[in-house]
């Protein structure tokens, strides 16, 4: 049997070396991509993005054995920080993830950044899709959570939560980021905590500006803040209330096909950016003698504006 | 692109003592592998699935407890069980010779006892790892 | 000459006599294992605000800095305490017969994981782990077994449990019971120190808050039933055994050792009514002077915290009283007959440290559990040390050496730096949950080993002066693996002839009683004296109090 052939049958060790052969762009991994294509779109991705410690990944879990508890598959991605130093990694989200181990249908896949900056990692994007065709019918997708930059989450799924906890400075933060603009649900874990009803009424007058704007657009999508003690599973419930009603509005609005259309445009648009310079980069290596221009340009007997428009005529790239 | 060396490391049984994995997972994260940290009390099951969920290419065990002959053969079958012979299984901890021998035979990788150094570690990934990674037939 | 104008001459006279000395290695660093820079000579000059009564005082004097008895160990030596316990409990007792008869002078019980993790030899997690690296006990049966033909009014012993630390005292209690030994009489020690379990050795069961209010109820039950038994062993070994520095042993100690007093005065305990039983165990480790020196600032910031925080006025509640282990994260499985040297070393510090108790470690325990012999050396260690050395015919000999207290006042300092640091982060409980001393510890610990792979810190015959090749030829000792066989059955006997009606009962009154406010050790003193095992009351326990768990830290 081919490792495809065990992928369709549901095999989990072909699966996870699929994901692998994507994560490292492996040769050919665009053929196969385009080959499981056709399986893909039953998904329904659900991003969690929140700083450090905020309890993602306990979050995560309990969603998890929530939506397991109903018979629905889960795929989980959770994504942590590469060294920029030495290229290495240490992925501990599983950690707090524990009593999925022993439930049935949850995957759970830890990616390193890769150097990649916006809280996923370069190929983030593609392992959803290859869960997403395994069959899967949930896939959370948890950030790095620096912070700052991880808003790619957002052009991958299709509810986005932020997790904040009292003690953290963090909704400021988050605001000057700009995840309070772009995430759909607000949950503030460790809501036993001291500060935690400050931390609701802040985001809640945050969002009330933002309610009004979007109501006047006619949308009225309520932007909730939930609280959830996530370890002692208390707010689950109605958290995972909150996610079915997002998910029922935006599909019910055309957002969600709007979103679809979206990431479909984008995905097309990189691939061919990328094929491009990948091409490009070829031709320069292959024809241009971009050393010898170099010193032309030095001499002041060529400019680097019509070398560049010599090379892509000569190319037959315009 | 070089395909990253990465390794599941996991404490299995009752034992709290993580110094040594803890040492091992920061030398490995240096050395450029990724390291899938599992934390404490794993089961033998526990281990083996997310070695397989993870892909990884080896697996790590700290034993200190004196439990290694149990939890090393239980891990090794489970990995055949579930058609995961390809992940090296290694180790480390207090761990007599004659018992290393023995498991060597059964197919356990290198087995660390205290006071070796972490580089010693890390070559040793690095040279076997590669061996053992095969070509498979993809479609 | 004035004592001022004379600092002003030593410390000229040292600037012109380091003139003369020769740096043949200006790239090595000296500087103590917590980083405490080292000089190359002290003079007066180091200590020139030193003031003997404020600072060091006389033995058994505040702040007790020369120590904590006024005849220290012409009084009474240490007492030689091996830690020892291996499978089955008759066994054990064999090995407690064997040490007693050669000498030493007191108990220490290691149980086996399942029994500190507080499950029974038949659960299933408990697998190939019984009786392995320490004896098995699942009822007052095994206990029994134990401490046969040996009378409890005339050892004291030290039992290392924490997350299960009441059932096995109140197993203890009924042993006496048993022998006709009143609780008032029982000497010992229990470990019960929970806080460092969730900061370096992780044998938790319960989340902390419950966990606190057990060790409450333990003290109160002490301080009324048990009146001369150490209720906590706040313990610095195992943050020091995880990769702590010396500095931060004795600092997140001592942290610990503040939040329990703090805990038994939330409780509503008078402090002096606890305070006495709350005794302390440290590591030594290999840097000699920096580790004596650790000793005697804990005992001053003890004894400063007691009397000027927490407001104790009974002299005993001031005292920090120790026992020492040798650090077993020094010992190497490389040649490791250099490990009796070592060991010798980091005793012979504790001692000049003014310990109350020690165990010198084995030197075959980084291959296995000690052989008879290898723990026959070790405790002749400590025996050439009491016997012939002449060490602990003065009091606190080092006092006065111009390193030895420039060091010891580096050390407090330090710690209380880092008071405030906890402080400032919101207590022990916060900070063991932030993760905030798992990471100091885990950074600590990877600097060590780089620096030994880096060379620049050499270990005898691990990075240096290798015997290529080498052989090891020292026996091993292996459990049998019967010995879980023999346990289960035995564990399946008691529970077929005990009166399971009673011990149902026992449970439910336990549960109770651990869902509401009262002290749960009568409760569960019940419950073990009719024979209820230890991993079932656990899992009462478990189901009201719910399970620890720890988000790591790198």
């Amino acid at each position: 049997m081919t490792l495809f052939e065990r992928f369709q049958k549901k095999d989990p060790v072909a699966l996870s070396k699929f994901i692998t052969y994507v994560e490292n762009q492996s040769k050919d991994y665009e053929k196969f991509l385009s080959r499981i294509y056709p399986m893909t779109g039953k998904a329904y991705r659900i991003g969690m993005t929140g700083p450090p410690g905020s309890g993602k990944s306990t979050l995560t879990d309990k969603l998890a054995q929530k939506l397991s508890s109903q018979d629905r598959t889960v795929g989980i991605i959770a994504v942590d920080p590469t060294s920029p130093f030495t290229g290495g990694a240490l992925l501990g989200d599983r950690i707090r993830m524990q009593a999925l181990s022993s439930v049935k249908d949850v995957f759970i896949r830890s990616m390193a950044s890769r150097g990649s900056k916006g809280g996923l990692a370069k190929t983030t994007k593609e392992v959803i899709l290859v869960l997403d065709a395994f069959g899967k019918d949930y896939i959370i997708i948890e950030t790095v959570g620096v912070g700052q930059v991880d808003l790619d989450v957002v052009d991958n799924c299709d509810t986005t939560l932020v997790v904040f906890t009292p003690e953290s400075g963090d909704a400021i933060q988050a605001m000057k980021a700009g995840l309070m603009e772009i995430a759909d649900i607000f949950v503030v874990n460790k809501a036993d905590r001291e500060g935690a009803s400050n931390l609701i009424y802040e985001l809640d007058s945050f969002l009330d500006l933002k309610r009004k704007k979007d109501n006047s657009f006619g949308k009225c999508w309520e932007y909730p803040v939930i609280s959830v003690q996530a370890t002692h599973n208390i707010g689950i419930d109605l958290l995972w209330k909150k996610i079915e009603e997002h998910k029922k509005f935006i599909q019910d609005n055309g957002i969600f096909e709007k979103k679809r259309k979206a990431q479909i445009k984008s995905e097309i648009k990189k691939l061919i950016e990328n094929r491009i310079k990948e091409i490009t980069e070829e031709k320069v290596k292959e024809s241009f003698d971009i050393e010898n221009i170099v010193e032309e340009v030095l001499a002041g007997k060529d400019d680097p504006y019509s070398a560049s428009e010599r090379f892509l005529r000569e190319a037959k790239l315009i | 692109m070089e395909r990253k060396i990465r390794v599941l490391l996991a404490k299995p049984g009752l034992d709290g003592h993580d110094r040594g994995i803890k040492v091992i997972a920061s030398a490995f994260r240096d050395a450029g592998f990724e390291v899938i940290y599992t934390g404490l009390r794993q089961t033998p099951e526990m281990i083996a699935e997310a070695a397989i969920q993870e892909d990884v290419d080896a697996i790590g065990m700290s034993v200190l407890s004196g439990a290694h002959m149990t939890l090393f053969p239980v891990v090794l079958n489970l990995l055949r069980e579930k058609k995961a012979e390809h992940i090296l299984l290694f180790g480390g901890g207090i761990i007599p010779e004659e018992d290393i021998e023995k498991l060597e035979k059964m197919g356990v990788g290198k087995l660390f006892t205290p006071g070796a150094i972490t580089s010693e570690a890390i070559e040793y990934l690095k040279e076997e790892i590669p061996k053992r990674r095969k070509e498979e037939k993809l479609f | 000459m004035s004592e001022r104008e004379s600092l002003k001459k030593i410390r000229e006279e040292k600037k012109r006599w380091e003139e003369k000395v020769q740096n043949k290695n200006p790239e090595k660093k000296y500087q103590t294992h917590s980083k405490i820079p080292v000089e190359i000579l002290y003079t007066p000059d180091d200590l020139d605000d030193f003031d003997y009564f404020k600072d060091l005082s006389f033995p058994g004097e505040y702040p007790y800095t020369r120590g904590i008895r006024h005849n220290m160990y012409r009084g009474k030596l240490w007492t030689m305490r091996q830690f020892s316990g291996m499978g089955t409990p008759k066994q054990t007792n064999a090995r407690y017969h064997f040490l007693l008869e050669r000498g030493q002078t007191g108990l220490s019980v290691a149980f086996d994981l399942p029994t500190l993790m507080g499950y029974d030899s038949d659960h299933l997690r408990s697998k190939g782990e019984v009786g392995k690296c320490g004896v098995a006990v699942d009822s007052l049966d095994d206990m029994e077994t134990m401490f046969s033909k040996i009378s409890l009014d005339r050892i004291s012993t030290s039992m290392t449990i924490n997350a299960p630390a009441s059932i096995l005292l109140a197993m203890y209690v009924a042993v006496g019971e048993k022998q006709g030994v009143l609780s008032e009489k029982l000497t010992g020690t229990l470990q019960n120190d929970i806080l460092k379990e969730y900061i370096a050795q992780k044998e938790w069961i319960f989340p902390p808050e419950p966990s606190i209010r057990l060790i409450t109820d333990i003290m109160e039950f002490c301080s009324q039933h048990v009146p001369k038994w150490n209720t906590i062993s706040i313990s610095g070994y195992h943050i020091r055994e995880a990769g702590s520095t010396a500095v931060q042993e004795l600092a997140f100690t001592l942290a610990d050792g503040f939040a329990y007093v703090e805990a038994g005065i939330k409780a509503g305990l008078d402090v002096d009514s606890f305070a006495p039983r709350l005794s302390f165990f440290f590591n030594s480790h290999l840097d000699f002077f920096e580790e004596i020196a650790k000793y005697r600032a804990a005992r001053r910031i003890w004894a400063r915290h007691m009397k000027e925080k927490y407001k104790a006025k009974k002299k005993e509640s001031w005292l920090l009283r120790f026992h020492t282990q040798t650090a077993g994260c020094t010992l190497t499985a490389q040649q490791p007959e250099n490990n009796i040297v070592r060991t010798a070393f980091e005793a012979l510090a504790a001692v000049l440290g003014g310990t109350q108790s020690l165990h010198t470690n084995s030197m075959d325990e980084t291959l296995a559990l000690p052989s008879e012999q290898a723990v026959q050396i070790a405790l002749r260690t400590q025996q050439l040390i009491a016997y012939e050395s002449a060490v602990a015919d003065t009091i606190d000999p080092l006092a006065g050496s111009y390193y030895l207290e420039t060091l010891t006042n580096k050390m407090e300092n330090e710690a209380e730096r880092y008071f405030e640091e906890i402080e400032k982060r919101g207590g022990v409980l916060k900070c063991i949950e932030e993760g905030y001393f798992q990471k100091e510890i885990a950074n600590a610990a990877y600097r060590y080993q780089r620096e030994i792979e880096k060379k620049e810190r050499i270990i005898v015959g691990l990075n240096d002066f290798i015997i290529p090749g080498e052989k090891i030829e020292i026996p091993i000792v292996k459990i049998d693996e019967k010995v879980e066989r023999e346990q289960v059955e035995n564990l399946k006997k008691v529970k077929q002839t005990r009166d399971n009606d009673k011990v149902k009962r026992g449970l439910q009154e336990l549960k109770k009683t651990a869902s509401g406010t009262e002290n749960t050790m009568p409760v569960i003193l019940d419950c073990v004296r009719c024979y209820a095992t230890e991993g079932e009351i656990v899992d009462v326990l478990r189901e009201v109090f719910g399970e620890y768990q720890e988000a790591p830290m790198f």
